[in-house]
């Protein structure tokens, strides 16, 4: 899966966890937090999906990484690079 | 002001807010009571596949937003409608009302079992991985879920209870008010039953597994409380909660008032696990008519439990007749006969969907009673048309559970036309 892929994919789990959300102006550069409402349960919400999805699991150590958009991306492209993309 | 209007221990009733399988207001719940219309329909259920359920359909997010939603349960999505009409009916100044000064009573049946469900199925698709089990899960199946989900979308501070009180539920959320009320803990109470049961298969499966769910070709005629055709229990959600204010509170802010509780009893039949008992049942309805310095002949409607088992409806009928039986101008119903059993709201709903017929004198009928079971045979039961009442000042609310837990509310018209010092 390329990072486009991935950058959909993370999307679409920000899209069921804060449906109330218009996320057209995502800024991928800018802390999720800073620019929507998304507490530690929704964080735990992300991690959740990519685990149940695409089997991918996450350390907590490394929740850092979830950050942004792009922080995200970076994090799960190499995790993701064997999928398919449409999984 | 007289001083019985300036007595606090009076608790009244100042707003309703309502979700039913035939309405979800009271005046569409009312309209459909009187003419007649049922609220059960054909129901799918995971792993069961097609029953018959009282299904409500009113709007999640008319106060909810999506995501409040996705992260609760339905038990607390009925219970954040229900209690926001109720504020909105009750013409509270809700803005300006203290906050730590309200408390929310909900009685409820059951809880958690929906979610508990929904995330075993859930864990299934991933082979049982117990990491996929959901971090929602707790925060939704605590026993305090239903009121709690109240207090967050209403900003509420004060105490908050879900009670545990099975089929008896509705009436407990009313009598745990009316006592936090008298005791000044709070100044204005959000109380009721709700229920979600409907969204698990484990109630229907157990029912079935007794013995006790009811089958039927045309689901509108599949709850026949009282009837020799009786085939057992409809499974129905809802929710019914209301404002509740002391007197002298509801009368100084001008306040809309339903009506007064003025008398309540709970008990236990300590006799078995899930068949009710007539003499307890008989003992609670005394104790409620005592406390509320009533005899018998007071009542005007008795809104019955009945479920449509045969066991139950011959317990509660008994119940009747040794209290009732002497005074034929008492008019018993019976609410499930439309709606199905809603569980920890059927208290609540059964009894709301009466207190109309204290503005126009109307007792609705029990539906589905074409031919009364002999065992059940009490003359006053109000047989599928409603009746005209010459009087209808009280209701007596009945509501019975697993366990043997029975409890029993009176309601009275305020002001009542024959109340004497009590107005």
């Amino acid at each position: 899966m390329a990072p486009p892929d991935i950058r959909q994919v993370v999307l679409d789990i920000l899209e069921r966890i804060a449906p109330d959300e218009d996320l057209s102006d995502l800024d991928d550069s800018v802390a999720f937090r800073d620019q929507m409402e998304l507490d530690s349960m929704d964080f735990l919400d992300i991690v959740m999906e990519l685990r149940k999805q695409y089997r991918v699991q996450i350390p907590e150590d490394e929740y850092e990484h979830l950050i942004t958009m792009d922080s995200t991306v970076d994090y799960l492209t190499p995790k993701l690079a064997d999928v398919p993309a449409g999984v | 002001m007289s001083d019985v209007l300036l007595d606090p221990h009076r608790i009244v009733i100042t707003g309703v807010g309502l979700t039913a399988p035939n309405g979800n207001n009271l005046t569409e719940y009312r309209e459909s009571l009187l003419a007649g219309r049922s609220g059960v329909v054909d129901y799918e259920t995971r792993y069961m596949g097609p029953v018959l359920a009282g299904v409500c359909d009113f709007d999640e997010f008319r106060y909810q937003k999506k995501k409040d939603r996705r992260r609760g349960t339905r038990a607390g999505s009925i219970s954040i409608y229900c209690a926001n009409e109720a504020v909105n009916d009750s013409g509270l100044d809700w803005e300006n009302v203290r906050r730590d000064r309200v408390g929310v009573y909900l009685g409820i049946t059951e809880h958690g079992n929906v979610e508990t469900e929904n995330e075993i199925y859930e864990i299934s698709q991933f082979d049982y991985d117990t990491t996929c089990w959901s971090h929602h899960h707790n925060p939704r199946t605590v026993a305090n879920n239903a009121a709690g989900e109240v207090t967050l979308n209403l900003k509420i501070t004060g105490p908050h209870l879900t009670l545990g009180a099975a089929c008896a539920a509705g009436n407990a959320g009313f009598i745990q008010a009316v006592q936090m009320l008298r005791l000044n803990e709070v100044d204005i109470a959000i109380a009721g039953g709700v229920s979600e049961s409907i969204h698990t298969f484990g109630i229907f499966a157990s029912f079935a597994s007794q013995g006790a769910l009811a089958q039927h070709e045309d689901p509108t005629k599949a709850c026949r409380p009282f009837d020799k055709d009786r085939c057992g229990i409809v499974v129905a959600e809802g929710g019914g909660i209301c404002t509740l204010e002391r007197l002298p509170d509801a009368i100084a802010r001008g306040a809309k008032i339903y009506g007064e509780i003025i008398g309540y009893a709970m008990n236990s039949d300590a006799s078995d696990f899930v068949l009710p008992n007539a003499s307890r049942q008989a003992e609670c309805i005394r104790l409620a008519l005592s406390r509320a310095d009533l005899q018998p002949q007071d009542i005007d409607i008795v809104s019955s439990h009945a479920t449509a088992t045969e066991q139950g409806d011959i317990e509660e009928s008994r119940a009747l007749a040794s209290v009732f039986s002497e005074h034929p101008g008492v008019a018993i119903n019976n609410t499930k006969s439309f709606i199905g059993h809603a569980m920890g709201a059927a208290g609540a709903l059964e009894l709301l969907g009466n207190v109309p017929a204290f503005d126009d004198r109307i007792a609705h009928a029990t539906i589905n009673l074409d031919q009364p079971d002999p065992c059940c045979a009490l003359p006053q039961i109000v047989a599928n048309k409603p009746r005209s009442l010459d009087r209808a000042e009280c209701i007596l609310n009945n509501s019975f559970g697993m366990l043997g837990i029975n409890s029993v509310l009176i309601v009275r018209k305020f002001p009542a036309e024959h109340g004497g010092l009590y107005n």
